[in-house]
């Protein structure tokens, strides 16, 4: 534990005595607690995703985006031929300097006074600095070096752009370890290109979501599509794998796949009891694309990234909280650029059993709110999260396990102090 | 962009026809007679719901991508059988259709020359969401665009994409827009 909180010297919250087998419910509806978790995590020990590096492949080429409450602007610098990530903020009034999501600048102007800003982050030039005809303007002892724009840290692993506030968190690769660095390299281990994209607007508080996620014991239970019609696939192995410091993690499997042709599924043959089947099975056709058999990798990344491989669904997902009961989930949908027309195809079809409005997974866009709303009133009460018992291990038995959700909260404790 | 001022009589008729397709098949979905909406398509109808940003950037994923009538009616099934959600129904607003604009490089008088019906038709609507709690909200906003064909004598949706104008979802899109 770092500096003491003020929420918890206050005497307004301490963690229950179970440890990480209960998660009280007010850390999803105490204001206090947001408002920490933007300068202990957002703004603390945390590196951030903030764009792909596709985004910004081109000098001058930027992206704006959030971390947590912040908005950055990330930016391809022409001269140093580097990525910077500055606060998207004049330092004179504090206006947003860029508006659009994406674009292109020789300069970052800003819109209220026309201060201007080279893309290095150092401030070029004030509008009417000297005054007009020698009367007003800035103080001459104003010094326009010392008033440059607030810039962060950046580290990449192949496409991802990450960003932090901190000056003494180790690299990338290092925070998050070798086991998640393996797996993002895995992702992105040939050219990529952007074949999707939206933001699903979340009704919850950011971390139910981000439990969710690590959460692998609802996955046939809430989903129930599979079953219903008589989908299910045998696994044939995985395990669930939480980093070191328990807020990343990966859960993986090797199921059987389907090739449609000469399949129950293809001939109908599986049914489910209540004897009710889809008409067509062309979003089921798979194909084998990573040669070491994983057909399903879901990672998290602490405390608000996701990736995912489902089939050969493939996306990024980066969560920005929206103050305590709202937060954005924006989706990368990505494809590799040596893509054939036919599995492209395959990608295409595949798109209609995950997202927002995949018939597999669309629960998962309003089981937050499903808690969130019970919980509002109740200070007092806690989630159970003993499945798979107290600890925060890898898992080779079973996926049926809340390991990673414990390990997201142990390090959330961690960060937070509490 | 060739004009569309000066419809022929043949064009008007053809949008009418348009603009009650639409408001059938729309009724369909704020009915909750959710069975009937596949019947507004060719068994060979392409739907798909994305958004503006993605067309524009020539994205082949959108938040839907359903090929054949069989896929609207897995669709359907889905939501009567195999997905868990908030009740929900929609009310969707639609706006009296339009030709797209055709393309400049297409000099009036041939445009003449086609058939109304092989025409992309543009409709705008707001879609409510209204939960069973009560509560509404303005959940989609965009475009209908679509290609229409006659079959026996019945104006059907050959193609329809739903073009989002946000690029926001709020919570999940479960029955079809």
């Amino acid at each position: 534990m770092n500096t003491p909180s003020p929420v918890e010297t206050d005497g307004l919250f301490r963690w229950p005595d179970e440890g990480l087998a209960r998660v009280p419910f007010r850390v999803y509806n105490d204001p206090q607690i947001a408002e920490a978790e933007q300068k202990r995590l957002f703004q603390g020990e945390t590196w951030n995703l903030v764009c792909l590096d596709l985004e910004v492949a081109e000098p001058g080429q930027y992206r704006t985006n959030w971390i947590g409450d912040t908005p950055v602007i990330v930016v391809r610098d022409p001269v140093a031929d580097r990525i910077r990530v500055f606060v998207n903020r004049c330092v004179h009034r504090g206006s947003m300097l860029c508006l659009e999501q994406h674009g292109k600048a020789e300069n970052f102007t800003c819109m209220y006074h026309n201060w201007v800003y080279s893309l290095d982050g150092k401030l070029q030039s004030i509008a009417f600095k000297r005054g007009v005809r020698g009367q007003g303007g800035m103080p001459s002892d104003f010094d326009i070096t010392q008033h440059g724009l607030r810039e962060l840290r950046v580290d990449t692993i192949r496409n991802l752009v990450f960003a932090t506030f901190s000056d003494r968190l180790p690299p990338v690769r290092d925070w998050f370890g070798p086991r998640m660095v393996w797996s993002l390299e895995r992702f992105f281990h040939k050219p990529i290109r952007l074949i999707g994209g939206y933001t699903q607007v979340l009704p919850n508080n950011w971390k139910l979501y981000a439990e969710n996620v690590r959460d692998s014991y609802h996955a046939s239970l809430l989903h129930t599509f599979f079953a219903t019609f008589g989908l299910n696939r045998l696994s044939m192995d995985g395990a669930v794998e939480v980093n070191e410091a328990g807020g990343s993690h990966l859960s993986w499997s090797k199921m059987a796949t389907d090739d449609a042709e000469g399949t129950d599924y293809a001939s109908g043959g599986l049914r489910s009891m209540r004897d009710l089947a889809i008409e067509d099975r062309r979003l089921l056709k798979t194909w084998p694309e990573f040669e070491d058999g994983i057909t399903h990798m879901i990672q998290t990344l602490f405390p608000n990234v996701f990736l995912q491989q489902i089939q050969n669904t493939l996306a990024v997902r980066l969560l920005v909280p929206r103050g305590l009961d709202r937060c954005d989930l924006q989706w990368w949908v990505f494809a590799y650029e040596d893509d054939t027309p036919e599995q492209l195809r395959m990608r295409l079809m595949q798109s209609n059993l995950v997202g927002p409005a995949g018939l597999v997974s669309l629960e998962d866009g309003f089981i937050g709110n499903a808690v969130q709303r019970t919980t509002r009133g109740d200070q007092g009460h806690g989630a159970i999260v003993e499945m798979g018992g107290h600890g925060v291990t890898t898992e080779r038995q079973s996926r049926v396990s809340e390991a990673a959700v414990r390990g997201f909260w142990q390090q959330w404790r961690g960060l937070m102090g509490f | 962009m060739a004009s569309n001022i000066g419809h022929t009589a043949a064009d008007r008729e053809f949008l009418a026809a348009a603009a009650q397709v639409c408001a059938d098949c729309a009724g369909t979905i704020d009915d909750d007679s959710l069975e009937a909406w596949p019947d507004y398509f060719t068994d060979d109808c392409l739907y798909r719901v994305e958004t503006r940003e993605g067309r524009a950037n020539g994205w082949a994923i959108g938040l839907m991508h359903c090929e054949g009538r069989g896929m609207l009616r897995d669709r359907v099934l889905a939501i009567r059988h195999g997905n868990v959600f908030d009740p929900h129904t929609y009310r969707h607003v639609l706006s009296q259709p339009r030709f797209a604009p055709a393309p400049a490089t297409e000099a009036a008088g041939q445009r003449g020359t086609e058939l109304a019906s092989a025409r992309r038709v543009l409709t705008s609507f707001n879609v409510t969401r209204v939960m069973k709690t009560g509560e509404m909200t303005l959940f989609a906003v965009g475009t209908y665009d679509d290609r229409f064909v006659e079959a026996d004598g019945r104006l059907l949706i050959r193609e329809r994409t739903v073009v989002l104008d946000s690029r926001n979802l709020d919570t999940l899109l479960v029955i079809p827009l």
